[in-house]
Formats: structure tokens, sequence, C-alpha cells
């Protein structure tokens, strides 16, 4: 009975989810850096709430897929999040990603995190780009039925309990 | 007699829950498996154990004043992106600056023969510098390259003291600049990977080659030594080789011809 009840309540919250990412997708300010390459998408590689909770672990999981086993094609990969989120500056560079007012930078000062991984790992987009973030490419457009899309100093249109309920969700993947 | 009749259906119940639960089983696995098959792509799959990195070295190629693959080797690493922290001097950015690669003269002293060779991790079967490594940040790859995992390295340097062919550098200073195939911070160890992002991407070749062949040397040879049919495994068969402080029984994946 209690195995039904869960199942119950999880095809009950999946539409609820899905209804709420698209009323995100609707709000008319981004948290997405204008004059990046992501501006001009529709989606990151994952919904954005989840993108949100979980970006850093799973660039964790990729990272240790990457440099332990040499797996090189994996989903979440901190230079193509660089490759996307870095701001142009109008003389064919970029703005560091973790510089002030920057994507990273932003978010990362408003909630007192420190960023660690710009101190080793480059800041800004290679110039010429890898067939790496051609594929990252690729995967965003799969993704497109959730938006981007999103006011940066507005919390997340999900309740607590719903929040609760995605990272449920998620974890079971 | 009630009993006995019983027993064999009690049995076929028993084979049919079994049965049942063991093609449920097979139903929730199959799915995941399938999945993963049908995005397996080369870049997906790793590095593979039945592949060993090695190089041939054939000092007598090696040309004196000649830094052809020590250029190439920052250039494609990064390490010519750092810059020398204020007020130090000659010495001492000489002397700590990374080096993946560098260049050794061995001079007999009776004979006065001299060999130019390069040097650099010799990425042995044994590396000491992943005995020693007290966070597992230094590790061997399943295709034998010995690599620093810098985000568990915490910068203590005992590897740099275990190797015995000095191929460790430490990055003392803050360092702006990075390339995306070559992350580099203050306070972790690195050394020689073998190239490992051409190797991961499908090259064949490190960039130390590449700028030897370009200077018409060809004195460093790059390949599988597990496969009997690669170029390597060809010459090893032919020239004879050795490797560097064979004496340790580190089985070096470097190996060093004319020497």
């Amino acid at each position: 009975m209690q195995s039904s009840t869960g199942i119950l309540r999880a095809a009950g919250v999946i539409p609820a989810v899905v209804a709420a990412l698209f009323s995100m997708a609707v709000h008319s300010g981004s948290a997405v850096t204008p004059g990046s390459r992501a501006a001009g998408m529709e989606a990151c590689v994952a919904p954005t709430a989840e993108i949100r909770r979980y970006h850093m672990d799973y660039l964790k999981h990729d990272r240790i897929k990457v440099v332990r086993d040499g797996v090189r094609g994996v989903k979440y990969s901190l230079a193509e999040c660089v490759d996307c989120h870095a701001e142009q500056d109008g003389n064919g560079g970029y703005h560091p990603v973790n510089g002030d007012g920057q994507f990273c930078n932003k978010c990362h000062e408003y909630l007192a995190v420190s960023l660690t991984c710009f101190q080793c790992h480059s800041k800004k987009p290679e110039q010429k780009r890898s067939a790496a973030s051609l594929s990252g490419e690729k995967n965003a457009g799969q993704s497109s039925l959730f938006g981007l899309l999103m006011k940066f100093d507005e919390a997340p249109a999900l309740s607590a309990e719903e929040m609760a309920q995605l990272h449920a969700i998620s974890r079971e993947d | 007699m009630a009993g006995k009749k019983e027993q064999p259906q009690d049995i076929k119940r028993r084979e049919f829950i079994g049965s049942t639960i063991l093609a449920a089983g097979v139903a929730t696995v199959a799915p995941g498996v399938l999945l993963t098959v049908a995005n397996a792509t080369s870049e997906d799959e790793g590095a593979n154990s039945e592949i060993r990195w090695g190089m041939l070295i054939d000092s007598n190629k090696c040309v004196d004043n000649c830094t052809a693959c020590v250029d190439a080797c920052e250039r494609e690493n990064g390490i010519d992106l750092l810059r020398r922290p204020q007020g130090q001097g000659d010495e001492m950015w000489n002397a700590q600056r990374p080096q993946w690669i560098r260049k050794v003269k061995l001079r007999d002293r009776q004979t006065g023969e001299v060999t130019n060779l390069p040097m650099m991790c010799q990425h042995c079967e044994f590396p000491p510098c992943v005995d020693v490594c007290p966070t597992g940040a230094s590790f061997k790859r399943a295709d034998g390259i010995v690599l620093v995992d810098r985000h568990t390295c915490i910068g203590c340097r005992y590897c740099m003291m275990a190797c015995p062919y000095k191929a460790r550098s430490f990055v003392h200073q803050n360092v702006e600049q990075q390339t995306i195939r070559a992350p580099r911070g203050k306070g972790c160890v690195e050394s020689c990977n073998l190239c490992i992002h051409r190797i991961d991407s499908g090259a064949t070749t490190t960039a130390c080659q590449d700028a030897c062949e370009k200077d018409g040397h060809k004195a460093i040879l790059f390949g599988d030594l597990k496969n009997p049919e690669s170029e390597l495994s060809k010459a090893l068969q032919q020239k004879s080789s050795r490797q560097v402080r064979a004496d340790l029984e580190l089985n070096t994946g470097v190996r060093y011809t004319s020497l």
C-alpha cells in the first residue's frame, strides 16, 4: 500500500514539475548573461531548476569519469559551461565567466559560495571550438522543451515540497 | 497420501514464483543495459586496459641544442602561459618552473662521448609516485598513463621526492591564464601525461613526437606497447633498448635506444 501511494504521489508531482518549469519559461527576465551564447539558446543540457540545484554534483560526477577513466564525451562539462555562458567583450574576446557581474560570479557571490573551479580551469572559451562543444550544442537542442529564461533574483517557482520531490526524482536517476 | 499429492503442486508454485521474479529482474535491468550500449561512442569508452601507451626514444637521433620537443610540449600543455612571479631571479625561475619534458646531456668522462636525450615521466608500470601519494591523486590510468588528478592533489610533493626521474613539477605561483585542455593552478604537482587530451580524442602522436619529426630528427616514437603490430612494438623488437634505472624494476613505458 505504501509503495503504491508513493507511485501515485510521484505520478502527480511530475506533471506539476513540468507545469512549473513551463511557467518559469514565460518570465521575461533571465539569469543568463546577455551577449553570451546561452542567451540565444532555449535550454541548458538539463532543465533549469535541475541544473541550478545539481550542477555541482553533475560536474563532480563527470569530472571523475573524465580524469580517472578517460571518458571524454560526458554530458556535464565545465568547459561547455564556459563556452556558453561567457559574455563577449565586443573585441572578439570574452569576459572571464567568474568576473564581476558575470554568469557564474553573480550567483556564487550572492550565495557566498566560493567559486574555486577557475583557479585552475580556463575562465574563457577557447577561440577555436573543440568537437566536444559542438556535441554539447546537440544535447542542448534535444532538451529545448524547457526554457532558460528565469529572473535571477526570483525564487524558483516551486514550493519547498515540490523541490524536495524533484530532488528525490533526480536522486533516483 | 495427501501430502504426496500436494508436494508436486507446491514445487510448481515455487518454480512459477521463481521464474516470475527472474523475468521481472531481466525486464528491469535490460532497458538500462540497452540504453548504455546504444549511447556508446568511441569517446564514451574511456581508457582501455588492452592498450599500454609508451615511447621509444633514439638518443642517437636527438640533436644537441635542439629544443623542439620541449617547446612543443610547453605550447601544447599551456606551460608557456605561466608568468614569472615578480622579483624572482633567473636561477629560481628556471629551477622551479614546470617542465614536463627536458633535455639531458650525458658525457662520458673517459671518452668525452656526449649523448643527448629528452627526459620526462617514464609512465612506469609500478610507479613510485602512486605508491607514496597520500590522497590517491597520483594514479595510473587503465591504459598505462600515469597522471595527477589535481582535484585531489594537496601539493605535498611526496611524489616529486619518490620519482627517480625527476619528472614532476610543482606550480608555485598563481596562474592567470590556462587552456581548456591543460587546467593548472597554484599548489598542485604535474607531469607529462603523454598528451592525454590528444590520445583521448583519437590522435596517435604526442606534441613532442610531432615536433621532433617536423624538424627531421624522428627521435621519438609513440605507440601501444601491448599491440604487437604497432610501429613501436616492431621497433622495440628490432633494436636493443634500455629502461633508465632498470634496476628499480619499475617497467617503464618510455624506453631508450643507443644509450
